[in-house]
């Protein structure tokens, strides 16, 4: 096909799909519990070096036990898909995880400001970087999701955020109109929060998607947090509600409150006072050490990070606001 | 002294641009409250969306994040990101407000970097996000923002989502959707329309207390003139009372 144009940035993941229909070919299909701690799943299947995806919106329906034992475990040289990516990246960056990165959505916590660190750790040099957008790295993960190596889209075109990206111009064989190919991302690893899950790893999901299932598609591993487990009866009693199949997942850890201190759609929202606490000690690098001590390193797992903030008190006044009985910024 | 201040009075005039049944993806705060506002006002049919994937909530008060469960509170639907964008690339969003920390003379925003060098930026920041693509994809891109010579400036460092790109057919001829681009940029001000020919920035309408010599003086290029620029209309009593005590009463995004 006539490449019409292309950005200078660089592609961290192979898109060839026959490489990755060779991998699959291999990925066990069995029915088997595949219920273990998060500690358990991140020494398993997270390397350093590992292409790295994280699900959800960045603080909210995000796998944040992961985020943390990632850091904990001190891995490092990975790269990472900062897609949509707002809590969980700043966890990351105070852990020097990264030292690659497909950038859409990055350093900024939303309407809360901007992260210090990340943004040092992005001003330092150590990380590089590919420039592309939220509906891009989207369609990436449609197309690996699809097993074929590109997608078409119509963004990006006549921008330096396409001349800093691996996008290339191509024209459509029908119409002659021009498209952005976007290659697939494969990701080595990615970890996944959602409401409920069987052991075997089919697994529930309410609220917004995002990208979420086609990640689950796209990774060769993939770590499954959930709210609850649930029976593989009641799987069945309506497999209409199934999002992601067992056989994408490798890791089922059972983590309650498992976004905190992110949102989770219908359950609880997220932990606001806490989150301007992260902005607030990034200011200082010797504050950060301090706080990622206390709320990470010398934590043991999730439980104890929560009993740290506000514990069970926390979670209930969290379960009022996302049920509008307390208003978010009460 | 007049009884607002500049971010209400953006707002509002941000939200008297939506016409009703007309649909539109907006972010966090000052977009979200125009929306609101204008859903509350005149245009009660306006169908809000977010990117991430909230379709048509009953917003019950300002969301944090464009992703969190506000956006899909009483919605139509709770969708994901491809549901969105590609609903916008069928061409069926009229509107978004896009941002950034620079806008040029064609509508063209930054919100990647300032230094040159890529790889080790002077200041990053975010990135597109899902600005590029919906300024790409909605017919009709609005930015409100304060405006000073530094923010509007004749060239800008990176340029993350595409305005009128290099203006006349320069953005028709880069591939992207025909006929969608700039259409209103909202400032503290004055608001610019763009030049149908050269896709330039124009002064349509100044707010009160100002005159074209500031609005001017406070942009990094030069300003085309509309043949009559109006006094745009301050915020009515209503709206303030609904944006004040309905949409905004934290003063998260109206206190700034």
């Amino acid at each position: 096909m006539n490449v019409i144009d292309q950005g200078v940035g660089k592609i961290f993941t192979d898109p060839d799909a026959d490489k990755v229909r060779e991998f699959f070919r291999k990925k066990s299909r069995k029915l088997e519990s595949k219920v273990m701690s998060v500690k358990e799943a991140v020494t398993k299947f997270v390397k350093d070096g590992d292409y790295l995806c994280i699900g959800g919106f960045g603080a909210n329906r995000i796998p944040a036990s992961v985020c943390h034992e990632i850091v904990r475990q001190g891995r490092k040289n990975m790269g990472f898909a900062g897609h949509t990516s707002t809590h969980d990246f700043q966890i990351l960056c105070a852990g020097e995880v990264f030292n690659r990165l497909d950038i859409a959505y990055i350093v900024g916590l939303e309407a809360r400001g901007l992260s210090p660190n990340a943004r040092r750790y992005m001003e330092s040099g150590k990380v590089e970087v590919s420039e592309w957008t939220n509906y891009s790295l989207s369609v990436r993960f449609k197309a690996a999701a699809a097993g074929v190596s590109f997608y078409p889209s119509r963004n990006i075109m006549g921008t330096d955020t396409f001349k800093m990206s691996g996008a290339r111009i191509i024209e459509c064989p029908f119409t002659g109109t021009k498209y952005a190919a976007m290659p697939a991302i494969y990701p080595d690893v990615s970890a996944i929060h959602v409401h409920e899950a069987d052991i075997y790893g089919n697994c529930r999901a309410r609220g917004i998607t995002v990208s979420d299932f086609d990640v689950a598609r796209a990774s060769k591993r993939l770590i499954i947090t959930c709210e609850r487990l649930i029976s593989n009866e009641e799987i069945r009693r309506d497999p209409s509600y199934t999002v992601i199949p067992y056989w994408c997942v490798d890791a089922v850890c059972e983590v309650p409150f498992g976004s905190y201190p992110g949102n989770m759609y219908g359950e609880y929202f997220s932990d606001e006072e806490h989150l301007r606490e992260w902005l607030k000690v990034e200011e200082s690098p010797e504050e950060l050490k301090k706080f990622l001590q206390k709320n990470i390193f010398s934590c043991k797992d999730h439980f104890e990070y929560i009993e740290k903030n506000g514990g069970m008190h926390k979670m209930q006044m969290l379960r009022q606001k996302e049920h509008m009985f307390i208003g978010a910024r009460a | 002294m007049a009884d607002y201040n500049v971010m209400e009075l953006m707002i509002c005039t941000a939200a008297r641009e939506l016409e009703d049944g007309a649909s539109i993806v907006v972010g966090t705060g000052a977009p979200n409250a125009a929306a609101m506002l204008a859903q509350k006002t005149s245009a009660p049919n306006l169908v809000i969306m977010f990117e991430a994937g909230g379709a048509v909530p009953l917003i019950p008060e300002m969301p944090i994040s464009v992703g969190d469960s506000r956006t899909t509170w009483k919605a139509l639907m709770a969708s994901g990101m491809c549901e969105i964008m590609e609903t916008a690339c069928r061409g069926m969003v009229d509107y978004t407000f896009l941002g950034g920390a620079q806008i040029d003379m064609y509508g063209n925003l930054n919100s990647t970097r300032i230094g040159p060098d890529h790889q080790k930026p002077k200041v990053r920041f975010p990135g597109s996000g899902g600005a590029n693509d919906l300024a790409s994809f909605c017919w009709r891109m609005l930015v409100m923002t304060p405006q000073d010579t530094k923010r509007f400036a004749e060239k800008v460092n990176f340029i993350t989502s595409p305005g009128w790109l290099q203006g006349g057919n320069s953005r028709a001829k880069s591939g992207l959707p025909l006929g969608a681009g700039p259409y209103k940029i909202i400032t503290n001000m004055a608001v610019m329309d763009f030049e149908p020919e050269s896709k330039r920035m124009r002064i349509i309408a100044v707010n009160p207390g100002y005159s074209e010599k500031d609005v001017q003086a406070n942009c990094g290029f030069e300003l085309l003139k509309a043949k009559k620029i109006v006094e745009n209309k301050p915020p009515t009593k209503h709206e303030l009372q609904i944006l004040r005590e309905q949409i905004d009463p934290y003063r998260y995004v109206i206190g700034r």
